[in-house]
């Protein structure tokens, strides 16, 4: 969506006036595709990236895509920019997509993504073991509800976003079931419903997301995530089984469509250049989430804030 | 609101199908409706049919393992062909040289451009510059303008009143700060459905011209209603890119059907007396269509432009996860976020645009059907349109305010409707909690695990008794058939769920549905705010009351059939209205002479006599219920829905479809049964009559 404020816009203008751009970019007018999705964070990450491109003479867009559905559509050149691929769920489709040849892994954001099973703090109170994951063994009943009993209930993902629960409850043997939504925004219903009331709830967070800035909770701690637990059974507590250990955590890569290295280069080497740290974001997410503004004038906020460092990011077009 | 003929126009509801004296002409057009025969009783079909499954039930159930448990040797998974298929055709087919995902693009292009062009027009207006150095060069239309031509269409169109209707609609979209986004939606809406009226026209004519293209485009658009969206999203992104172009291709498609069943309708129903009459005259076949029968028909043809807008409305929400801007999008931003109350003000924001669109083109086919002479000294319309828009563009430059409404004069109720949500889950939770549990525990999980356990061939043998009892065998053929294709594509554990969430929410709908239309017949006073409030069930979008259905009770499949429910209410009311009003006024006064009781008139004179009609209630209220299972699937089902959802998310084209048309299978298994059911059933009554 195109910029609303026309005030601050002349604002901006008047202050990017100034340098007088390259003569090489863009290399070709085709539009750039970003991607965008069902999370706040991508979106406004791409917005960034879109208004740097933009306004140092690229053509963009923004386009919406499924998380773990988006690899065919990079790989085809449908989709050319993403600013977020998690290595807690897209580790091996990344892997597997670089390994076409058709894509390309753009490094590390500076973000580091956590995302695992996760309780409000009151829980604690009746659950004494968190957060050690054998507590939940114990205290499955504290989170059971009238269709589990004696089971624990957990609020799951949606199914497209590749979690390995299922495998995770198995192989950890854990008194759960696993409830998925249809969409995160079910999720955190429940939450909200829960939280309001103090009841009991386990659930999947992510961060950098605002609900760990509303809501007081810690992450279940979990075996630590090696490559070696997803592929080898004998790791872990569990000599027989795979998957054994919480999510991966760490990493958010950005990552691009192969063909697109020659033709917009200079957009390419910005791509690579930019870098976020989760406090920042974090802060930034709260602006979009909670205090309802649009992700085009939050991003366009922090770049005018941050002038020299964008810049310097895109100092092959200056 | 205008009473009477407006009234008897309109019908936003009976999507995906039109409107029951529709139905009934199509009812007596099924070849399968059983002629009453004066056989003996142990011959009739229905003994027949409950002999043959009496035993196959014995079969099934003492017999071979495989007659309970589907083998997996006669399944095939076609998904992956199917998929590779049109991964192909939208990627590598050719039409003469030129590939045909070159073809779609180009299409999506000039579809973008013209989206384009309307947004700048109607909501964003020019800019120059990009990136940080956007600036606005032209402002778009103010809201004083558009306001004030729908204002000044109200009241040519249908006098003060719709005046007022459009006023406060829009007055309702710039106070509450929507207006701009509700532009956007306006534009792709207006296009959708301008190109949705104008393929539906076409294909109805042709269909009118050609009893061979009539049986095609019949059959072609009964499978399009009830395949869900989602799965041809998948080929459509394909095609046309992801964007609003796909949006708007998606939503064509979706609100083509009832804008050529109804135009094959209106045309068939002109008089043969006003086409002899053009022909006697010497029309040209081209003149004959366009200057004879199309305006003559002009009354039912707006039947189906008004389930063409309606259903473009339908399909905000779901176009703007796919790339349309607009209303859907702030009511889908405002949800993920929690924000419920912002949340349904965006969502009446749709309703309010659903109001306008509805009730200005009833009104504007109402009088084009009825001549549009000018009364003396009244200048024509575009003429105050253009000059009204000259002046209040010019008023708009001077006074900001008039072009875009200050931020900080925007209404909002939001944090009342919070709170709301708020204390209703503090105070209320436990005794819904309660509610919920017994629903899952003692009647749901029950029916799941009966409908889960039950023999396939036990399932499929009660669908063709009941096929062969109520149509004979062509119909128990056609249903048999569409239950084979779910077992052997292998989907028969996903459609046994959906047919256990349908057949409760439909339940649910219908008894608390009727009863409210029966009671609303014979009080016509209650019938205006009753068509508001059913209007704003249908075009609110549905996610604005599923997720404080979660809050309440929880992910799982009894917030998915409240959601159900709420949707699949407003037919079942509409339909049970439709039934009373069609009752003669002779049997009520003969019952009342015969000194019954109300409740006796109700059992013995109405319900008797509204069965047709009532029977098509039930089968639009279940078809109703099957076009929210993907939306029920959002909140965590098991179902059909789900599995399509799933393929969406993870670009499955092939499991999209397969999927998808097994949920066609199961609708079009309950219309061909029901139809039979209500044909049978008015013909049972012509025979009393007699």
């Amino acid at each position: 969506m195109k910029i609303k404020t026309i005030a601050t816009s002349a604002a901006v203008a008047a202050m990017l006036a100034g340098p007088a751009l390259s003569q090489a970019v863009p290399e070709s007018d085709d539009t750039i595709k970003i991607m965008t999705g069902d999370w706040t964070s991508i979106g406004l990450q791409g917005e960034m990236m879109s208004l740097i491109l933009q306004t140092v003479g690229y053509n963009t867009e923004l386009v919406v895509a499924d998380d773990s559905g988006r690899y065919p559509g990079f790989e085809n050149g449908d989709l050319h920019i993403s600013m977020e691929t998690w290595q807690t769920t897209q580790l091996q489709n990344l892997e597997k997509s670089v390994a076409t040849g058709k894509v390309l892994d753009m490094g590390e954001t500076g973000l580091r993504g956590v995302e695992d099973w996760w309780y409000p703090l009151y829980m604690k109170e009746r659950c004494p073991g968190l957060p050690a994951w054998e507590a939940l063994k114990d205290c499955a009943e504290v989170f059971a509800t009238a269709d589990t009993t004696p089971n624990g209930r957990y609020v799951g993902g949606p199914v497209s976003w590749g979690d390995h629960d299922e495998q995770m409850v198995a192989a950890l043997d854990l008194p759960f079931d696993i409830v998925h939504p249809g969409t995160d925004a079910a999720m955190f219903a429940e939450l909200k419903s829960a939280y309001d009331r103090e009841a009991p709830i386990v659930l999947w967070v992510w961060q950098p997301h605002w609900v760990t800035s509303v809501y007081e909770g810690e992450y279940v701690q979990f075996p630590q995530f090696e490559l070696a637990c997803f592929e080898d059974p004998a790791w872990g507590p569990n000599p027989d089984a795979t998957y054994d250990c919480g999510k991966p955590y760490g990493w958010i890569k950005k990552m691009a469509w192969a063909g697109g290295e020659e033709k917009w280069p200079c957009a390419y080497e910005i791509v690579r250049n930019y870098q976020m740290d989760n406090d920042t974001m974090a802060a930034l997410l709260v602006e979009v989430d909670l205090n309802g503004r649009s992700s085009t004038e939050v991003a366009t906020e922090w770049l005018m804030a941050n002038d020299a460092t964008w810049k310097e990011w895109a100092s092959c077009a200056m | 609101m205008r009473a009477g003929p407006l009234q008897s126009l309109r019908r936003a509801d009976e999507i995906p199908h039109p409107a029951p004296k529709k139905a009934h002409a199509r009812m007596a057009s099924i070849d399968t409706v059983p002629r009453p025969k004066k056989s003996r009783p142990w011959t009739s079909p229905p003994a027949i049919a409950l002999v043959g499954f009496t035993l196959l039930a014995w079969a099934a159930l003492l017999g071979p393992a495989w007659m309970r448990v589907i083998p997996e040797a006669i399944t095939f998974p076609v998904a992956q062909v199917v998929g590779d298929a049109i991964n192909w055709f939208a990627r590598d087919a050719k039409i003469g040289g030129v590939a045909f995902q070159e073809m779609t693009r180009g299409l999506a292009t000039l579809f973008d451009y013209v989206i384009d062009a309307t947004v700048v027009v109607l909501a964003e207006g020019l800019f120059t510059g990009r990136g940080l150095n956007v600036t606005q060069s032209v402002p778009p239309l103010s809201w004083l303008a558009i306001g004030g031509a729908l204002v000044i269409m109200g009241y040519r169109f249908g006098g003060r009143n719709l005046a007022l209707i459009c006023a406060v609609s829009a007055g309702f979209l710039v106070f509450f700060g929507l207006w701009e986004n509700a532009m956007v939606t306006l534009a792709s809406v207006l296009v959708s459905v301008i190109l949705a009226i104008l393929l539906g026209l076409a294909l109805g004519i042709w269909s009118y011209r050609s009893a061979r293209i009539e049986n095609v485009t019949r059959g072609v658009m009964n499978v399009m209603q009830t395949v869900p969206i989602f799965s041809y999203l998948v080929p459509t992104l394909l095609l046309f890119g992801y964007g609003p172009s796909a949006a708007l291709v998606a939503t064509v498609i979706y609100a083509l059907p009832p804008m050529v069943h109804n135009t094959v309708l209106a045309l068939k129903s002109v008089p043969t007396e006003i086409t002899e009459c053009g022909r006697m005259i010497g029309c040209k076949p081209r003149q004959l269509l366009w200057q004879v029968q199309l305006p003559a028909a002009l009354g039912k043809l707006a039947v189906g432009m008004n389930q063409s807008i309606m259903m473009t409305l339908n399909m905000v929400i779901i176009a703007s996860m796919i790339g349309a801007g607009g209303l859907g999008f702030d009511v889908l931003s405002a949800l993920r976020k929690l924000d419920i109350g912002s949340g349904l003000e965006a969502g009446m924001g749709i309703v309010a645009l659903a109001i306008i669109l509805d009730r200005l083109s009833q009104a504007a086919a109402h009088r084009a059907a009825h001549g549009t002479h000018l009364k003396a000294g009244q200048r024509p319309l575009w003429q105050l349109l253009i000059a009204w828009l000259i002046f209040s563009t010019g008023l708009a430059l001077l006074l900001t305010p008039l072009q875009a409404w200050p931020d900080a004069w925007v209404v909002s109720t939001a944090s009342f409707w919070n709170a709301a949500v708020t204390w209703i889950n503090r105070e209320m939770f436990d005794l819904l909690e309660g509610i919920r549990n017994f629903a899952l525990l003692q009647v749901m999980r029950p029916f799941n695990d009966f409908l889960g356990n039950a023999p396939w061939t036990l399932i499929i043998g009660a669908v063709a008794a009941l096929g062969y009892a109520l149509g004979g065998a062509r119909l128990a053929l056609y249903t048999t058939g569409l239950a084979l294709f779910i077992v052997l594509t292998g989907y028969w554990g996903p459609a046994m769920s959906s047919v256990y969430l349908i057949t409760i929410s439909v339940s649910v709908a219908i008894a608390i549905g009727y009863p409210i239309g029966f009671w609303l017949s014979s009080r016509p006073r209650a019938q205006e705010p009753a068509n508001f409030v059913l209007d704003t069930m249908q075009t609110l979008p549905t996610l604005v009351y599923l997720l404080p259905a979660v809050m309440l009770f929880r992910i799982g499949d009894v917030s998915a059939v409240i959601a159900v429910i709420l949707y699949a209410i407003a037919p079942a009311v509409r339909y049970a209205m439709i039934g009373m009003a069609q009752v003669p006024h002779a049997r009520l006064e003969a019952a009342e002479i015969a000194g019954c009781t109300r409740w006796q008139t109700l059992i013995w004179v109405r319900l008797p006599a509204a069965l047709p009609t009532l029977l098509i209630g039930v089968n639009q209220t279940i078809m109703m219920a099957f076009s929210m299972l993907i939306i029920a699937a959002l909140v965590g089902t098991k179902d059909l829905g789900q599995e399509v959802l799933i393929a969406l998310n993870r670009s499955l084209v092939g499991e999209g479809i397969i999927a998808g048309l097994c949920v066609a299978c199961l609708a079009l298994i309950a219309d061909g049964l029901l139809k039979a059911a209500a044909a049978r059933a008015s013909s049972d009554k012509k025979r009393t009559a007699e």
